[in-house]
């Protein structure tokens, strides 16, 4: 690959991946609020 | 004890993987890579995520405070939701796009997903083993065609009718019995076959399985930029449209989604988990596959080429003769996967556009989930048979113009406009944090308020004056030299009036070409007639829901 190809691709992957990655993660991570939520498994 | 709502998530995770389930859809492995060759390879990344940065995050923040400040009352549909925002009683028939644009897209977006769901069945029988180029495309036009493909008869009318008692009995099951367990399954299965199929055709080594050149010359050929494109409009409307298809934007299904949501529960980090998670499917995978496995083949003049006809045509009728290649069992799995994938894609996205049509018939006329569902689906089969079988004459490309593009376009712009400031962007934004478990720039509430709806505005005007041949440079310089303004054949007058199919007809002299061009003709406008029908029945409805709810004094308790 040209290395402007290469750096675009690289850049562009790594960004979405990271940022995508981080956000799941605090999805996955955030700890439920005490009072009841919209989620019915927990009511 | 709390009181049980009669619909709603049953997980955060489910909720975001339905958001993203929704927004992912079939233009992600079809779409984006066929755009992002023809407009300037590596380049359009930058018009593209900045579109992203202004226009796509900005309207999903809005669609996702919309829907949960809509359902706080019990709206979840967004004729009531958009009636909530402002104070004028016109707003609600705004709304009427939000539900409008799901049944006509839901119309023919089932007949693409019962393709995927019949070349899966294909690829399981080996129907596709040991065709040529040709023999795949022939198959693929004989069943778009509703001849006989295999033993079956009609068989795309029978795949389209299986697809969407799918769809209709998913929908039956509700949220978190049927949507969002799908989610669960089905995001992260196409995430699976997404990589797998990325990495076989990225992998892919000339003189091996076939392949004339390297699968690599296929990324470089995408990601190579081409920096002068990024100062042509053209480029950057083809940028902000793709955002606006692969967000779902502009269609209601966000806001109905985000209705279940209960107002303490964040929407921001669930918002920005389920967009950036679209565009991850889009440019790390989407990009991925399609063109690099056909460049490895076909090198990139065929793929130019192929391009021209687009990701469908690349998808259906390339795709499938090249998995031949890699042997019996290979080409199976990868069929399986490919054709598993984009149905997965579809799904979730088809089942979003079920849940607003089906929120507003329970919420307005007290009907069960059931009979929702299986309104929803006759509505759909109404309006989807003329697309099975009038498919070569238009009414496909016809449906996917007005409520696939011109409606999301419009509905976007205008509910803009209304939550930045009739509703107001500093209100917007104190709905959109509250509750927030991720602290957003503040600079987005001033985006909301100044940036997006000014480049909403120019995206809408640009889909109305769109120039001949999508030639913006061009068609300026005549305006300033005093020679007008020529409109494209797919600019809103010329679409509406058939301008295109009409100057073809009056060029032809041949026979066939001319019956063939009056038939299409005929159907194309009985396709508008129809949608018009289905936009006035719509508004009846809604007309009918808001008296009804005048009489019951359901409006006093919300404003």
């Amino acid at each position: 690959m040209n290395t402007d190809a290469l750096i675009l691709m690289l850049s562009s992957i790594s960004i979405i991946t990271c940022i995508t990655g981080y956000f799941f993660y605090k999805v996955l991570t955030t700890k439920k609020k005490s009072e009841p939520d919209s989620y019915s498994e927990n009511d | 004890m709390i009181k049980k709502q009669s619909e709603g998530w049953g997980t955060r995770v489910g909720l975001v993987l339905a958001m993203a389930g929704n927004a992912v859809g079939l233009g992600n492995f079809l779409r984006f890579p066929v755009q992002a060759i023809q407009n300037g390879g590596g380049a359009f990344i930058i018009p593209y995520l900045v579109c992203f940065l202004l226009m796509g995050l900005p309207l999903l923040m809005i669609e996702w405070t919309i829907g949960r400040y809509g359902g706080e009352k019990g709206n979840h549909s967004a004729p009531f939701m958009m009636d909530r925002m402002g104070k004028k009683r016109i707003w609600k028939y705004i709304g009427v796009f939000g539900i409008f644009s799901n049944i006509g897209i839901a119309a023919y977006y089932c007949f693409i997903e019962s393709w995927t769901l019949a070349y899966i069945f294909h690829s399981v029988i080996g129907s596709f083993t040991g065709m040529t180029q040709t023999e795949v495309v022939a198959m693929f036009n004989s069943f778009v065609s509703l001849g006989e493909t295999t033993l079956i008869p009609l068989e795309a009318l029978l795949f389209f009718l299986i697809c969407l008692t799918i769809n209709v009995y998913i929908l039956s099951k509700g949220l978190s019995g049927g949507v969002e367990k799908v989610a669960k399954i089905a995001v992260p299965l196409l995430i699976l076959f997404g990589l797998f199929l990325a990495i076989k055709s990225v992998t892919l080594k000339a003189g091996s399985e076939g392949a004339n050149f390297d699968g690599i010359l296929g990324l470089n050929f995408l990601w190579t930029p081409t920096f002068d494109t990024i100062s042509n409009p053209k480029v950057w409307l083809n940028a902000a449209g793709q955002v606006f298809f692969t967000l779902s934007v502009g269609m209601g299904s966000i806001q109905c989604y985000a209705s279940y949501v209960k107002k303490k529960d964040d929407i921001a980090l669930n918002s920005m988990s389920a967009g950036w998670m679209n565009e991850f499917v889009e440019v790390v995978i989407g990009a991925a596959i399609i063109i690099p496995l056909a460049v490895g083949y076909f090198g990139i003049d065929g793929v130019q080429q192929l391009a021209e006809l687009g990701g469908l045509s690349i998808g259906f009728k390339t795709l499938p003769f090249l998995f031949n290649q890699w042997g019996s069992f290979l080409a199976t799995i990868s069929g399986i996967f490919w054709f598993g994938l984009l149905f997965f894609a579809g799904i979730t996205s088809s089942l979003a556009m079920g849940m607003p049509v089906m929120s507003f018939l329970k919420d307005e006329f007290n009907w069960s989930r059931k009979k929702s569902a299986w309104t929803f689906g006759a509505i759909i089969l109404v309006l989807g048979l003329p697309t099975v079988f009038f498919y070569n004459f238009g009414v496909f490309d016809e449906y996917d113009y007005w409520t696939g593009t011109f409606s999301l376009f419009l509905f976007a712009m205008l509910e803009t406009i209304l939550f930045a400031w009739v509703f107001k962007a500093e209100n917007g934004w104190k709905e959109y944090t509250h509750g927030a478990d991720f602290k957003i720039p503040k600079v987005y509430k001033y985006i909301i308020k100044y940036i997006t709806p000014v480049l909403l505005i120019i995206v809408f005007v640009a889909s109305t004056i769109k120039p001949i041949n999508n030639d913006w440079k061009g068609e300026f310089n005549n305006l300033i030299n005093g020679n007008g303004w020529s409109l494209d054949n797919t600019s809103v007058i010329k679409q509406a009036l058939n301008i295109g199919l009409r100057e073809q007809l009056e060029n032809t002299t041949d026979p066939v070409l001319r019956e063939e061009l009056e038939q299409k003709i005929l159907y194309t406008d009985g396709a508008k007639i129809l949608l018009l029908l289905t936009f006035i029945g719509v508004v009846y409805l809604v007309r009918i829901a808001s008296n009804k709810r005048k009489r019951e004094g359901r409006y006093k308790n919300e404003h």
